[in-house]
């Protein structure tokens, strides 16, 4: 039996390389092929028509003419009389047709008769929403009552607010997908989990899970809100059905894109803390209430990290709101748990007169790794020259303001399910095999790493094959489980299919198979390069056969084997220069330190942490969903004013990733989602500290700073 | 989308009878960076669609007497590397504004000055009145980015930044049709609606915006524009001011706010405040409190009455050449 545990650190001869990612040229240059850009012959186009009313009954629909259009192939009913729809941009009817123009034409011509229902979609002004919002219980550790009422204590008060931001995934939700008449699916979609959609799939069509075959080779954004085949897949199907198995191709525009295909829950909430003069916090006391939509609302979890703070009380309320559905959003509810605890903090931190870093330091035996985010925070500090550049708030002159602050993250990220295939060929060749996805992160290219170095071979010898059902099941890219999962389950294979080399060139080498290695292309006895055979030579003996050796990451066992675990923490500090008369917010730098366990590939690593950082930016100064009380609707949903950063307003972004023998000896971990956490709540802070005083609402819009500073209610 | 004809003349003596009576009929099609957005939202669904970009004679800039004459399909990259401009920073700075390389090398100047409102309520189909079941959408909606000046039933902010600087630097906006041409000041180009049916510019279905003409550039002339992001984005508020001078104080002073109201916005008092002083950070700031004296912010947008305040401090300061 293979020994699948990672060679030594100093050993790695591929892993821990930074190598760039295999498909880059491929992306950069426009050659990559996502199923958007499929077409097929025959194709059909569909559309959705979207409620425009954020609450209403749909009393009739009439789909007639638009059956009749020229070039429509099937028309679809879905919201049918009698469906009350609970937000605007919910999919009412469906149709496809030879070309989209037809598809939206006959599409306009669907005539739909509602009952226009009341409806609700802003949440920020709790009092306004009580309608809305349903409580879930009081939580209370310790005694908070008491703590409150302790002499030489240090209260601090504030009310906070974190917006629902939109996914903007670049290359929309869809699919394209034909029903033929044998009863065959095949589904092209933009999905985070090519092989658990293939049963999503087959259920939704009543269709048995052999018969639906799965292919995508890239796939442009998911961030968590790409894991189901969503009604227009489904839909999608049934109108390739009908048309006699045509394919059919549905990608969402960037309007629905915006409105239906995912947001990020917002968070608000009123904290209390209060801590000792010497810094040390006693309590935590706060209502909150978030939104998801019509079901509630996820409940963030506060105090974000420092979970240990002695006397507690939380009220949490859900609201319900006429607005669109919440998706998984890179690190679901941690951001908004971030910006709600480190931006109180930072608040506690300038009433106690004293500097941030060290009210983070001195707190740190309040989080279940202490050691970790002491040394991160101060790592973080140095890197960002804090105690030479951090002001106290307030005192400050001029126009133009620097400020720093601090957010913190803690993730999961152990390795999801995954089984790989590694088949070695009598001409040398390696495949591996994982019906597994990359989104864009490096999956290809770590899976590389990994089976070259379990092989000795170079990553050009490797052939990487993912993105189809035809491969060996692998997890959901959610959560940050791929890279332990798929790095897991590539060593187990590509070593099982090793030992069976082994197995068959022993003899040859005049040794017993566990005497033998594999290095720098060769089999060869332990440690004796003089008696050895090329890889290919070695692979030549196979005669007519191939090898094909599966392995898995099982994760419940996967902590015992080392490959992979969880749990890392990570700090962010954040430089701003905020124009005080026009409330123009800049970043200068964004610092981020990050444990992730064992690194395959430093690169890849590091552009995580680049790419959560443009993410944080965008989220802490401009993103916000924008919902129109009277009409109900989203006001926003483009790429015009629902704002992203461009490259010039993104700064310098610093990454340091803890790479050592410590950290190492951990296995793999993932590492998408912590990045993203703690930068929206540094960068909040590090405005507050510049400008003076807090401002409340993300995102840090010249409004919403102007208003702070004017004493103006956002 | 409606289907359209597709006309593309190479003359404007061919072009200007494709054009119709009504906006309906025909639309013209520079570069298309907003008329493609308007046609696929079902914002304007014209018959035709009459491509202006082959027709030599709205190209070019070139001198026009002491001034400067720039073609209505120059596009904001070429308008950028003219030397003939270089005098008129409030117009170039404008231009910069608008950061996307593709929609500089797309956009032209005639497109930028007749490029529809951008207000959110007017874009989903509510007109420019925005008016949803008897209630006023801008009034009591959303209104962030929207007007703080103006007494009409129209709060939108004119679009174009280049507006503020023609108005600034006096240009004249020549449009013809086929009964001829004639010239509008640029004061005068761009108009508050007065009910839903009216537009913001004073043009006529059937006519193309030919030219801009520059006067001769007597002035210090300067915009600076409030922008949260250097990505393309539109300015929160801008100010556009044009200067003669006598000896080192102002002879006179044209202040034109941006992003402000339906049209540029000339803050005459603030301009007039201005002559026989000189420009300090104390003068300039006095200006621009003074041009927002008028300001009546809508209920979320009062932070903007202190972008364009600053930016006319700004926009001062930088013609004038003080640092502040
Ligand atoms: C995100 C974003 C940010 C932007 N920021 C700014 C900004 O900060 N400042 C700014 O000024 N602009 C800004 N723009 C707008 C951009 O500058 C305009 O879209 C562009 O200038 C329009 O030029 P065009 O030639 O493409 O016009 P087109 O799209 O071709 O035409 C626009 C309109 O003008 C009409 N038209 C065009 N030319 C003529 C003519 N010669 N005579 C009569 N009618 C004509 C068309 O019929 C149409 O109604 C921004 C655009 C976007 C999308």
């Amino acid at each position: 039996m293979a020994e699948y545990k990672w060679p030594e650190m100093s050993k790695r001869k591929v892993m821990g390389r930074p190598f760039t990612r295999l498909d880059g040229v491929e992306k950069a240059a426009g050659r990559a092929r996502y199923n958007s850009d499929l077409n097929k012959p025959g194709m059909l186009h569909a559309v959705m028509v979207g409620c425009p009313h954020a609450h209403a009954k749909v009393h009739s629909i009439d789909v007639s003419a638009a059956e009749s259009h020229p070039g429509v192939a099937a028309v679809r009913v879905m919201a049918p009389a009698g469906t009350e729809v609970q937000w605007a941009g919910y999919e009412v009817a469906a149709v496809a047709a030879t070309t989209e123009i037809a598809a939206r034409d006959a599409a306009a011509k669907i005539r739909i008769d509602y009952e226009v229902l009341p409806h609700i979609v802003n949440e920020a002004d709790l009092k306004k929403v009580q309608s809305r919002a349903k409580a879930a219980g009081e939580q209370i550790e310790g005694d908070p009552d008491q703590a409150v009422k302790e002499s030489g204590i240090v209260v601090s008060e504030g009310t906070y607010g974190i917006p629902t931001l939109q996914h903007s995934c670049l290359e929309s939700h869809g699919n394209v997908v034909a029903w033929t008449p044998d009863n065959k699916v095949e589904f092209n979609p933009s999905t985070q989990s090519v092989t658990s959609i293939r049963a999503d799939v087959a259920r939704a069509l009543n269709v048995p899970a052999a018969n639906v075959h799965v292919h995508q080779d890239h796939i442009g954004g998911g961030f968590g809100s790409k894991f189901q085949p969503d009604r227009w897949g489904v839909e999608s199907a049934q109108m390739s059905k009908t048309a006699g198995g045509k394919p059919v191709k549905v990608f969402l525009d960037r309007s629905m894109e915006q409105v239906i295909a995912g947001c990020r829950p917002s968070g608000f909430a009123t904290v209390k803390m209060a801590a000792k003069k010497d810094g040390s916090i006693t309590l935590w006391d706060s209502q909150s209430w978030a939104s998801g939509g019509i079901g509630g609302g996820g409940s963030p979890p506060i105090p974000y990290v420092f979970t240990k703070i002695p006397n507690q009380r939380k009220l949490h309320s859900a609201i319900s709101l006429n607005t669109a559905p919440i998706r998984a959003w890179r690190a679901p509810n941690h951001q908004q748990a971030s910006y709600l605890t480190c931006a109180p903090m930072e608040d506690l931190a300038a009433k106690l007169s004293m500097d941030p870093l060290d009210l983070f330091l001195k707190n740190v035996q309040l989080t279940p790794r202490a050691d970790t985010y002491e040394r991160q925070l101060k790592k973080a500090a140095e890197l960002a020259d804090w105690k030479k550049l951090w002001k106290p708030r307030g005192s400050q002159t001029g126009s133009l303001r620097r400020g720093l602050g601090i957010g913190v993250n803690t993730w999961g990220g152990a390795g999801h399910d995954s089984t790989c295939r590694c088949n070695i060929h009598a001409d040398g060749t390696v495949e591996v095999e994982l019906g597994s996805q990359d989104l864009g992160t490096g999956t290809r290219t770590i899976i590389s790493q990994v089976a070259a170095e379990s092989l000795g071979l170079h990553l050009s010898d490797i052939k990487v094959k993912i993105g189809d059902t035809n491969y060996p099941p692998s997890g959901t890219s959610g959560g940050s489980t791929t890279v332990g999962g798929v790095s897991s389950s590539t060593r187990k294979a590509t070593l099982n299919a090793l030992d069976k080399l082994f197995g068959e060139v022993a003899g040859a080498l005049g040794s017993q198979p566990d005497q033998l290695e594999a290095v720098d292309g060769k089999i060869q006895v332990k440690g004796t390069p003089s008696k050895s055979l090329t890889w290919k030579a070695a692979c030549q003996k196979l005669g007519v056969k191939s090898i094909s050796e599966t392995g898995s990451n099982v994760p419940k066992e996967a902590a015992k084997e080392g490959l992979n675990t969880g749990g890392v923490g990570g700090v962010q500090i954040a430089d701003v220069t905020v124009d005080m008369e026009t409330g123009v917010a800049k970043m200068n730098r964004l610092i981020a330190v990050q444990d992730i366990g064992l690194v395959i590939n430093p690169r890849t690593a590091e552009s995580q942490v680049f790419g959560a950082c443009i993410m944080s930016i965008c989220g802490a100064l401009m993103e916000e969903r924008i919902m129109d009380d009277i009409t109900g609707r989203m006001l926003n949903a483009d790429m015009e004013y629902y704002k992203l950063a461009g490259i010039k307003d993104i700064g310098e972004i610093i990454v340091h990733i803890e790479i050592d023998e410590q950290n190492d000896k951990r296995g793999v971990i993932g590492l998408g989602e912590p990045p993203a956490v703690g930068g929206i709540a540094a960068i909040s802070n590090a405005v507050s500290n510049a400008v003076g005083v807090r401002v409340p609402t993300v995102p840090m819009t010249p409004m919403h700073i102007l208003n702070a500073l004017n004493g103006r209610k956002s | 989308m409606q289907p359209f004809e597709y006309a593309s003349p190479k003359t404007l003596k061919e072009a200007l009878p494709l054009l119709g009576s009504s906006w309906a009929d025909a639309a013209v099609l520079a570069g298309g960076t907003d008329l493609l957005s308007l046609m696929k939202e079902g914002v304007v669904n014209p018959k035709r669609v009459v491509n202006i970009k082959d027709i030599a004679e709205l190209k070019g800039v070139a001198k026009a007497g002491s001034g400067v004459r720039i073609g209505a399909a120059v596009t904001l990259d070429e308008l950028l590397s003219s030397p003939l401009l270089r005098a008129y920073p409030a117009l170039t700075e404008a231009a910069r504004g608008v950061s996307g390389a593709q929609m500089r090398n797309m956009g032209t100047v005639g497109g930028d000055l007749c490029q529809r409102p951008r207000c959110w309520y007017f874009r989903a189909g509510f007109g420019l009145i925005a008016k949803h079941e008897g209630k006023d959408l801008v009034a009591d909606g959303d209104n962030r980015y929207h007007a703080i000046f103006g007494d009409g039933p129209a709060r939108f902010v004119s679009a174009s930044s280049f507006g503020p600087a023609l108005v600034a630097l006096g240009a004249k906006i020549k449009v013809a049709s086929v009964s001829g041409t004639r010239e509008v000041d640029a004061a005068k180009f761009f108009v508050a609606p007065a009910s839903a049916d009216a537009r913001e510019a004073a043009i006529q279905p059937n006519e193309i915006v030919t030219e801009v003409v520059l006067p001769g550039a007597a002035t210090k002339n300067a915009t600076y524009e409030v922008r949260q992001k250097d990505a393309l984005d539109w300015p929160l508020a801008t100010a556009s001011v044009a200067l003669t001078m006598k000896g080192a104080s102002v002879g006179s002073a044209m202040i034109v706010l941006g992003h402000v109201a339906p049209t540029p916005y000339v803050a005459s008092d603030a301009g007039s405040s201005l002559a026989g002083k000189t420009i300090t950070a104390a003068s300039a700031e006095a200006a621009g409190k003074a041009a927002v004296a008028g300001a009546k912010p809508l209920s979320m947008n009062a932070y903007k009455v202190q972008l364009a305040s600053t930016a006319v401090k700004r926009a001062l300061l930088a013609a004038a050449g003080v640092k502040a």
